[in-house]
Order: C-alpha cells, then sequence, then structure tokens
C-alpha cells in the first residue's frame, strides 16, 4: 500500500500558475497566480465557492490540464509542458484520481474495473488479480468483486473506484468531489476511508464542499476568485 | 481487456449494435452480389466453355459459332486437313438448322444439332439413349413438353416451310431415343440433335457442311499455336480459343461489371458511414467514461485501439452475416436474371467463388478499420479536463 515515498521537497509544488479559458471573444481567468506546495504525507482539502478554480487547479496538479503560464512540479518532476505520451504514463504511474461520478465501467466487475489501470502498465493478469483483489479488501470490499458497478451502492462504487485510483501505487491521490453524489451516512464511510489511507501514508488532495470532509484533512487551503487566500 | 471493452461497449447498446450489424450485413450482402456478378459470368462462361474439354471452335470466316446462318464447305477435307495436326486430339462438327415438328395440326419450331455422338459436346443424356441410328432424334424437356412427347414416339419434323404455299419440305418421321440437356442453351428453348447425316439429308443445302467445328486439343499442346495453325491452312474458317471467346464476352459483359462496380461501391460505402456514425455516437456518449479513463493513465493509443475494434467488430459481424445473406439474394437474382428473354446460354450470373467471399470480407474489415477512424481520432483528442467538467455540470 506504501505510495512511492523517498526524495526530498514537496510533492506538490505549484509557483505563480494562472489558467486562462477562452469563453468567446473574453478570457476567464480561473487561476490568477497560485503558489502552493503540498508535503509528502500530508492530506489537503481545498475549499471555497463554487467557481473559484478549485476543480481547475486539481486538474493542473494532476496533469489532465496544462497551466496558461507558471509551473507545476510533481515529486519534484515539471509536469506543466508535458507531452501527452508523457503525461498519460506520469498519471499511470503517480497520480490516482476519484471523482465525484464515480465513473467504473459498468460492463466490468469491481475487480477488473481496480485492474484497469494495472492492465495499462503492463502488469501480470496473475499479479493484477492478487492485487485487485487486495485493494478491493482494504477498502472493505472483499465480497463484492465479482459484483458488476450496476450491482453496487453509491458507496460501494466509490469505494471500488477509490481501490482503481491506488491500483498502481500512486504517490499522489487527488479527488474531486468524492462525496458530492453520496448520503451523508455513505459519505462518512469515505471521509473515514481516506483518513485510513492518508495514515498508512498516501499523501492525499481533494477538492470538496463538504464540511465533514474538508475538516478531517490535516490541512485546509481556500480559494477565492482564482486565488489561494490562506493556506 | 480492449477487446474485452470493445465488446462490453457494444454489448450495452444491444439493440443499437444489432441494427447497425444488420444495416452492415445488407450492404455486405450487396457488395459480395456484385463482387459475384463482376466476376462470376465470366469464370462461368470460361467453365461452361471447357465443361467438355473443346478448346477450340471454328466458325465460318468472321462469325461466332452460330451467330449466322453461314456454314463451313467440305466437311471431311476440313477433317482430313486437322488430323495432319498431332496436337489435335477430337474433332466435333456440328450443324445447326432450324426444324418444324407437326404434331396434330400444331407445328412447333425449335433448333437442332447435327451432330456426331462418338465426338458431341453438345449436349448431356439425361434419359434413354443417343442417336445411334440414322431416324433416332434427342430432345431438350422443353420441346419433349411442347409436343407431348416421350421417348419411343414417332414425329414428323420437316427443316423447310414456305409460308405462301403452306408446305413443308425436308419432312422425314423420327423417332425420340433420348431426353438431354443442351450445355449451350437456355432450358427455355426447344432443341433438339440428330445426326448430322440425317439433318444434311432433309436439308436443301449441299451436302457436307458445318456450323462450327468443336477442337479438342492434346494435353499439354499450346492451343493459340494450334488456333494460329488452323487459320493459316484453313482460310475460310475463324478459329476460336476460350481465351479470344473470354475477351469477345467480357467486352460485351462490361457494362454489366461497371455497374456491378458502382453498386458495390456505394453498398460499402452506405456500410463505412453506418459503422462511422454508430461508432462517432458511441464515443460521444462515452466521451466522460473516455475521459476518465484517459485521467487514470489509460494511453491514447489504447482508447484508438479499442474504438476502432469497435468498428472492426461490427463490420465482422456483419460481413459474416452478410456473406450468407449474399448468398441467398444472389439465388434469388439469378432467377430473376436469367428468365432475362433470348439469354443463349446457361450463364451463372452469382458464380460463388471463395476468392470473392474474401475479396468482399476483405473490402468490408479495411472499411471498418476505416470508419473507426475518425472517431477514434474524436475519442483520443478529448481535452481531458474539459470533457470531465461538461460531464459534470450534465
Ligand atoms: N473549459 C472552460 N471554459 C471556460 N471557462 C471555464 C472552463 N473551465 C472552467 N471555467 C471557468 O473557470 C472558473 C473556475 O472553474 P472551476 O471548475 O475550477 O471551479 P470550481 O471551484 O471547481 O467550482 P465548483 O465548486 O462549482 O466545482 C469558473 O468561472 C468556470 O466557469
Ligand atoms: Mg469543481
Amino acid at each position: 500500500m506504501s505510495p512511492n515515498i523517498g526524495g526530498q521537497g514537496p510533492i506538490v509544488s505549484l509557483r505563480d500558475v494562472r489558467r486562462d479559458y477562452a469563453l468567446g471573444a473574453e478570457r476567464v481567468h480561473a487561476l490568477q497566480g497560485v503558489t502552493l506546495d503540498v508535503e509528502r504525507g500530508d492530506y489537503v482539502a481545498i475549499v471555497g465557492p463554487s467557481g473559484c478554480g478549485k476543480s481547475t487547479l486539481l486538474n493542473l496538479i494532476g496533469v489532465i490540464d496544462q497551466p496558461t503560464s507558471g509551473t507545476v512540479a510533481i515529486a519534484g518532476k515539471r509536469v506543466d509542458a508535458m507531452s501527452d505520451r508523457e503525461a498519460t504514463q506520469f498519471r499511470l504511474r503517480n497520480i490516482g484520481f476519484v471523482f465525484q461520478r464515480f465513473y467504473l465501467l459498468p460492463i466490468l466487475s469491481a475487480l477488473e474495473n481496480v485492474a484497469l489501470p494495472m492492465a495499462e502498465a503492463k502488469v501480470s493478469k496473475a499479479e493484477r488479480a492478487k492485487r485487485a483483489s487486495e485493494l478491493l479488501a482494504y477498502v472493505g470490499l472483499g465480497n463484492r468483486e465479482r459484483h458488476r458497478p450496476s450491482e453496487l451502492s453509491g458507496g460501494e462504487q466509490q469505494r471500488v473506484a477509490i481501490a482503481r485510483s491506488l491500483a498502481n501505487g500512486p504517490t499522489l491521490l487527488l479527488a474531486d468531489e468524492p462525496t458530492g453524489e453520496l448520503d451523508a451516512r455513505t459519505g462518512t464511510e469515505i471521509i473515514s476511508l481516506f483518513q485510513r489511507l492518508n495514515a498508512d501514508g498516501t499523501t492525499i488532495v481533494v477538492v470538496t464542499h463538504d464540511e465533514d470532509l474538508a475538516s478531517a484533512a490535516r490541512r485546509k487551503i481556500h480559494m477565492r476568485d482564482g486565488r489561494v487566500v490562506d493556506g | 481487456m480492449r477487446l474485452a471493452l470493445a465488446q462490453a461497449s457494444l454489448i450495452r447498446h444491444r439493440a443499437r449494435t444489432v441494427l447497425a450489424v444488420l444495416g452492415v450485413a445488407v450492404a455486405a450482402a450487396m457488395l459480395l452480389d456484385m463482387v459475384m456478378l463482376a466476376t462470376g459470368m465470366r469464370e462461368s462462361f470460361r467453365e461452361l466453355l471447357l465443361s467438355r474439354g473443346f478448346e477450340l471452335r471454328l466458325a465460318p470466316k468472321g462469325t461466332l459459332p452460330f451467330d449466322t446462318d453461314a456454314t463451313i464447305p467440305g466437311v471431311t477435307a476440313v477433317i482430313a486437313t486437322l488430323r495432319t495436326n498431332p496436337d489435335i486430339l477430337e474433332i466435333s462438327p456440328v450443324l445447326g438448322a432450324s426444324i418444324h415438328i407437326l404434331a396434330g395440326n400444331r407445328d412447333v419450331s425449335g433448333s437442332a444439332l447435327g451432330i456426331d455422338p462418338s465426338v458431341q459436346g453438345d449436349y448431356e443424356l439425361l434419359s434413354g439413349r443417343d442417336v445411334t441410328t440414322p431416324d433416332a432424334l434427342v430432345a431438350n424437356d422443353h420441346l419433349l413438353s411442347q409436343i407431348g412427347a416421350r421417348i419411343g414416339d414417332t414425329l414428323d419434323v420437316a427443316t423447310g416451310y414456305d409460308p405462301q404455299t403452306r408446305t413443308y419440305s425436308g419432312q422425314r418421321k423420327l423417332v425420340v431415343t433420348g431426353r438431354v440437356k443442351f450445355i449451350y442453351g437456355a432450358n427455355d428453348q426447344s432443341a433438339s440433335a440428330m445426326r448430322r447425316e440425317t439433318l444434311e439429308g432433309m436439308g436443301r443445302q449441299a451436302r457436307d457442311r458445318a456450323s462450327l467445328f468443336m477442337i479438342r486439343v492434346r494435353k499439354g499442346a499450346d492451343a493459340e499455336q494450334v488456333r494460329d495453325w488452323i487459320e493459316r491452312q484453313l482460310p475460310n474458317v475463324t478459329a476460336i480459343s476460350i481465351a479470344t471467346a473470354i475477351a469477345q464476352v467480357d467486352e460485351r459483359l462490361s457494362y454489366f461489371r461497371q455497374l456491378a462496380f458502382i453498386l458495390g461501391a456505394v453498398s460499402l460505402f452506405v456500410g463505412f458511414l453506418l459503422v462511422t456514425t454508430l461508432v462517432t455516437v458511441s464515443v460521444n456518449e462515452r466521451a466522460g467514461e473516455i475521459a476518465v479513463m484517459r485521467a487514470i493513465g489509460v494511453s491514447r493509443s489504447h482508447v484508438v485501439e479499442q474504438v476502432v475494434l469497435e468498428g472492426v467488430a461490427i463490420s465482422f459481424a456483419g460481413a459474416v452475416l452478410g456473406l450468407a445473406l449474399g448468398l441467398v439474394t444472389a439465388r434469388y437474382l439469378h432467377t430473376i436474371l436469367s428468365a432475362f428473354p433470348g439469354l443463349a446460354m446457361a450463364i451463372d450470373f452469382f458464380l460463388f467463388q471463395p476468392k470473392a467471399a474474401w475479396s468482399a470480407l476483405g473490402l468490408l474489415i479495411v472499411s471498418g478499420i476505416g470508419a473507426g477512424i475518425y472517431p477514434a481520432w474524436r475519442a483520443a483528442s478529448l481535452p481531458i479536463a474539459e470533457s470531465l467538467r461538461r460531464e459534470a455540470i450534465a
């Protein structure tokens, strides 16, 4: 379970990051100079009003988007201008993503969904099955391996998605509103799962409106109008 | 894994996939039929000409076999000349004429071939016996049913009729000895055959003539060489080899082939558009899912593979179904086309050749790959963050 810890310095390091969107003739300044460090082993919640740029920031950290200016480094490696191929490999090896909508592949079983990123990373079939099974047990779904997503509750699906995000032992786990589609009780299960993951060494950055989830984090970052207002 | 995913996306919308496969199958059936039509007629014509192993045919100078009433005189002399070439194995002179059969007060007209039963290559005996005696006649089923005759019946046959005086000439009584099937004639033509001497005896033309010679060449001999030799030796005949006959038929069939080519291309294109449309719709629907797969590290090329595979899977399923469908429709179309009046020969319009099926299958799979390219490109160039955001808003 232990992520690729090692090396020095912050695991996430943003310097004066800006992200503009062209909206017709206008430009939307979604991020207006964000400078931010996240230390290894930390558990950070990014909070702030809707439209303040939380998702935009998380996407830059997750290397699925690139800044208009500024630098983004993950585990000491510049990721802000990577080619698609490099970025894809980087995400596969280092980043775990959890989304508000769980986005499991409906036709695959829970086990197969968790094994998907491992297949992409060319892990052998036997190893895939073994690790996927361990991960499902870790998130408390050891008895749901053969179930299809449609046969699982929302909370269970999100736990499968979390297991999937851990498939290749990521350096960093990113989650955008992971409890957004869940009721309070199920949300609590996810919150404690994140706490357990962090306690076991995973660095987590989570974007949320959920007060409970935010206060479970070690550190809260408040954003407003594309800026970090306190860290 | 990718195969499973492509399959998964097809199974998810089962009804839609089935409809698309059916659509491709119809296009594939059409394509196969057109490929069969384009190549089949020539092939079956070749098989027909070769079926009795006569590689060469001699017709009066400048004509095609049975194209005119012209004949070649001096059969005995022609045969004597031909015999001097050791490459010529068998010579079968054939005389053609039209006949009238007087049945009660009816007059049924038909064609008659004067042949030598020991070397003839024009018909197959179905029942009874061949024309071994001078007064024997064999006829096809069409003629027999028209006059209501059976084997053993005696017929009143004439070779000439003068409509002004209403008199018949060259009359003779002949006995039906056998039922035959004419290889080069259509089944809806009344045809008969008798010994060449018999037919000659009934006509008013000079004796010792033939409308056509069929010639079998020794195995291993060059038919073209023999053909040239014959034309040099016999200046009043045209010698036609199977190759030249096919070339001539090819020329006449070129309209058919162009039509087949265009219709085939259209079917292929329709199939292509159908698959492109379906896969594009499927990619658009799954934009969020694809974006998530890309976000968790699935490479562009794997997304492309999966999408292309989806197109190929539809095309392949459609093609296999379509080939079966194509064979059935080919049979149906064949019956329509062979009812075409005046068709001289029993040609298979839609000859099934494994080659035709393979090329149709190949074309469909290539077009299936092509059909996946556009949606695959869309899937691969999907902006990940933006697609996820759009999904979250939706
Ligand atoms: N692709 C885009 N094109 C145009 N504008 C965009 C795009 N993506 C984001 N924006 C704008 O950038 C700003 C920040 O958006 P972002 O999604 O990061 O907000 P957020 O803090 O995640 O909001 P929420 O809490 O509602 O998810 C918003 O004003 C948004 O409209
Ligand atoms: Mg957001």
